[in-house]
Order: C-alpha cells, then structure tokens, then sequence
C-alpha cells in the first residue's frame, strides 16, 4: 500500500464527482430535503422528530454511499479500468481506501449539511453536540462505502448492483431498532441484529441524543462500525483479481 | 538479440472452450512486434497472458525475465486495452495525470503523453465527449506515461484517420529506437508491413513469426495479406494430408 497512490486515488474519485454536477446536488440536498419531509409528517408528535431524525441522520449517508459506491466500482470493472489499474503499480487496498477516503470526505460534507438543517431549520433537540453525530454519519457512510465495494463483486450488470440494496441494507434498517425497539424483538431477531454493524450505528446516535457528552457507550459502537467497515474492505480487496479467466 | 517476452507453451482456455492451443513465440527487445490476426483468433488473449491478468491453463510466460504478472513488472510494462479503459468522466489531462501519479510521475510527464498522441488541444475535454478515435488515443497517452520497458497495445489504431495513424506508428518506432520494446495488435493486414516483427495467429495458434520481409519470402508473394493466406493454406494442405 502506498499513501501517494491512495490520496491520489481518492483525489481523482473527488474529481470524478466534480464533473458530475447533478449527483453533487442529489447527495447534498437529499438528505436534508427527506429530513423536511419528517418534519411536517410529525409536526404534532413531539420526541418523536427527534428521535427519528436522529436515527436518519446516520442512516442517509450508509444508504446513499452504498449505492453510489456499489456503481461507481462496477463501472470500474465493467469499462476495463479496474484491468487497467491492477496491471500499475496500485495495490489493491490504495484503489479500495480510496474510494473510502473520496466518499466519506463526501458524506462528511452531506452530513454537514443536513445536520445543520436538521438543528437549525428544524429545530432538532438532542442532549449531546451536533459534531458527534456528523462523526458518526461519516463513520456509516465509510461503512456504506466499505459494504458497496464489497457487494459490487458480486454483480455483473447495474440491475444486479441495485438489489444488494434490498439484500444487504433493507434487513439492517429493518432490525436496527428504528421500527421495533431491539428489546422488544424476539431473542432470534435480537441475534441476527446484534450481528449487524448498522444496530451499533443507531444505538451511538441514540447514545447522543440522551447524553450530553459521549458515553463509553458511544464509543465501543463506533469502534464496532468502523471495525465492521475495515473487515469489509479487506473482504472487498479479497474479491479483487489480478488474474481472471 | 535479447529477448522481452517468452512463450513457452502457453495454452488458455477460458470457459470450456480452448483459446490459445500451446502458443510459444518470443518478442525481441527494442523493436516493434505485430501480432496479427482476425478477430476472434485468441490476439487478446495472448495480450491478457503477457500482461499478467489472464489465468492460463498451461504454459510459460517470461516478460523482462521476470514471470509475467510479476510485482515489479507493474512499473515497466504499459498495457493499453482494446475498449479505452481511461475515465470518461474526467477530462484527458486528468486522466494523465492519475496514470502518472501511480507511477510517481508528474505533471509535465503526463502532458508530454498527451502531446505524443496528438491530443495537446482536447486535453481539457472530458473523455466521454471525445471521438472513438481521440478517446482510444487518451488511453494510449495513459500507458506511454514514463516511457515504460515495455508497451502492449491491443489494436490501437483502430478508427484512426489515416494521418494519425501513420503518426502512431511513427511515433512506436520512434519509442523502439530508445529502447522500448512494443507489442501491437492488429487485425488489418495493411498495418503488418510496418512491423519490425511478424506473429500471426488464427485460431489460436501461431502460423507465422518471422520479419515482414521473410513471410513474404516464404510465401513467395509482396502483399502480406495474400501471404497470410497462403500460409494458413499450407497449414491446412499439411494437416489434411
């Protein structure tokens, strides 16, 4: 691995991103426009907002960078690139960190946004600081992007790279405590979601929104995801061949 | 005369169907080698195999002396494929650029690359709105970056005006004469005479490696592509006996 070839990497999927406008704005805008959208949907409901909104700060950018991720690296094998690259001198954890790198300094701006939307246009209330839970957001876009590198082995087509999004991220958002507190769930249920990284995701931001500085809590179910989003770059290096048939 | 690649033997078979069936040929350093073939004969193949990112089933591949693949070789061998493998969302100065960074080069040997293929005045385009042409010369400008040992091109003239064209091959023995060697793959028989070195392959298997002059010679007629089928003729003439 060499630092040169994964920040120059990183700098080149930035750049790549620059060119494409209308996806700049879709990143930036969405999540704050969907938050505007709870909003009004809850308007009467009190905690409820906050809670939620909480919970979809993190969730966002882990959705959104998986699907750009999963793409960006298909194209990458589909356009011959990927060949390419593997035949220099690019190891294949620099090509891998570096989308991690460009993504999550993207999710970092995403989550910027739509935390400061969150907190000041629509009156967000949490215990804990706004900072954490952009940290966190950037900690589950890396891991968005860490799982979407991964996946995107898997397919051959686009059609096949969007439908990891319900194999690998719907049963996540559905166990990770958002619809069903975890304690409530049958033991099974509870296991299955202990072994997601996400579950660790939302209980960090639920650690923020009750306490007024970050808790050991917090901690350990950061170090969990980005743990979970390391293991998966690895697997995803893995998945790479310099040699195929 | 030493050789840049060995092949010894090389059979591949990619899905149950046999590509390349025991191919062995070497390419002299320092020269300009044509590997010439219609479409489907097993060209790229062989191409995948010398740069490395072909599994074989059999065989030796020696590139530079070192076994093709090889770590080191990564930083000597230039490896342009058929499709243009360069980034369509980026403009062809920073796709030079990118190349060049993986290698430790700079700017100014990036522009240098874009200016040896003619694309100085698009350099700030985005390749996506390129020409099929200008856009296959962008992924050869990425693999000439730093003047590598050795350069695999898989048909890189294709869909270029004529003036160009001759301004490539121009350009590849210009690279020759300063030491690279070049593998070229082709599958018009007009591009063979400006060889320095002939492999022709049908069917995945070699039927002539020789210079230009000598396959004419031994096929007793000037055009080469009349040539070429006289051999295969010969070929088949021998195996149906």
């Amino acid at each position: 691995m060499s630092l040169r070839i994964t920040f120059s990497t990183a700098a080149r999927i930035l750049r790549q991103l620059r060119h494409d406008r209308r996806t700049v704005a879709l990143l930036i805008v969405v999540p704050a426009a969907l938050l505007t959208l709870l909003f009004y949907m809850y308007e009467n409901a009190g905690p409820t907002f906050d809670r939620i909104a909480l919970v979809m700060l993190g969730i966002f950018p882990f959705v959104i960078m998986f699907l750009v991720t999963s793409i960006a690296m298909l194209r990458e094998r589909t356009t011959g690139t990927l060949e390419r690259l593997l035949t220099t001198p690019l190891g294949k954890l620099d090509l891998l960190f570096g989308y991690g790198l460009a993504f999550g300094l993207a999710a970092a701006v995403q989550a910027a946004v739509a935390v400061g939307a969150a907190y000041w246009l629509l009156g967000l209330d949490t215990v804990g600081s706004a900072g954490l839970v952009v940290l966190i957001a950037v900690v589950n876009a890396v891991l968005g992007v860490a799982l979407g590198l991964f996946c995107s082995a898997f397919a051959r087509t686009e059609f096949q790279a969007v439908q990891f999004l319900p194999v690998v991220v719907v049963p996540q958002l559905l166990l990770c405590g958002l619809f069903v507190p975890r304690g409530q769930m049958a033991g099974w249920l509870q296991a299955v979601s202990d072994a997601f990284p996400l579950s660790y995701a939302v209980d960090a931001l639920a650690q923020v929104g009750m306490h007024a500085d970050p808790t050991t809590t917090m901690w350990r179910d950061l170090a969990i995801v980005t743990g979970a989003a390391i293991v998966a770059l690895v697997l995803a290096a893995a998945t790479l061949r310099r040699r195929t048939g | 005369m030493t050789s840049a690649i060995e092949v010894r033997d090389l059979v591949v078979e990619r899905g149950r169907r046999r590509v390349l069936h025991g191919i062995s040929c070497t390419v002299p350093a320092g020269s300009v080698t044509g590997l010439l073939g219609p479409s489907g004969s097993g060209k790229t193949t062989l191409i995948r195999a010398i740069v490395g990112v072909q599994i074989v089933r059999s065989g030796t591949v020696t590139v530079l002396g070192q076994p093709a693949g090889a770590a080191a070789l990564r930083h000597t061998v230039g490896y342009v494929t058929q499709a243009p493998s360069v980034y369509a969302d980026l403009s062809v100065r920073e796709n030079a650029r990118y190349f060049a960074s993986l290698h430790g080069l700079s700017a100014a040997d990036a522009e240098q690359a874009i200016a040896d293929v003619g694309l100085s005045s698009a350099s700030g385009q985005l390749v996506g709105n390129l020409s099929g042409g200008q856009r296959s010369r962008a992924s050869l400008a990425c693999a000439m970056i730093g003047k590598p040992r050795l350069l695999v091109l898989d048909e890189p003239t294709v869909g270029q005006d004529p003036v160009l064209r001759a301004d490539l091959w121009g350009k590849f023995h210009t690279l020759a004469a300063e030491g690279t060697t070049l593998l070229v793959s082709s599958h018009v028989m007009d591009e063979a005479g400006r060889c320095d070195r002939l492999l022709l392959i049908r069917e995945g298997q070699l039927i002539g490696d020789d210079s230009p002059a000598a396959i004419r010679a031994t096929a007793g007629t000037e055009d080469l592509e009349e040539a070429f089928l006289r051999l295969i003729r010969d070929r088949e003439g021998v195996e149906a006996r």
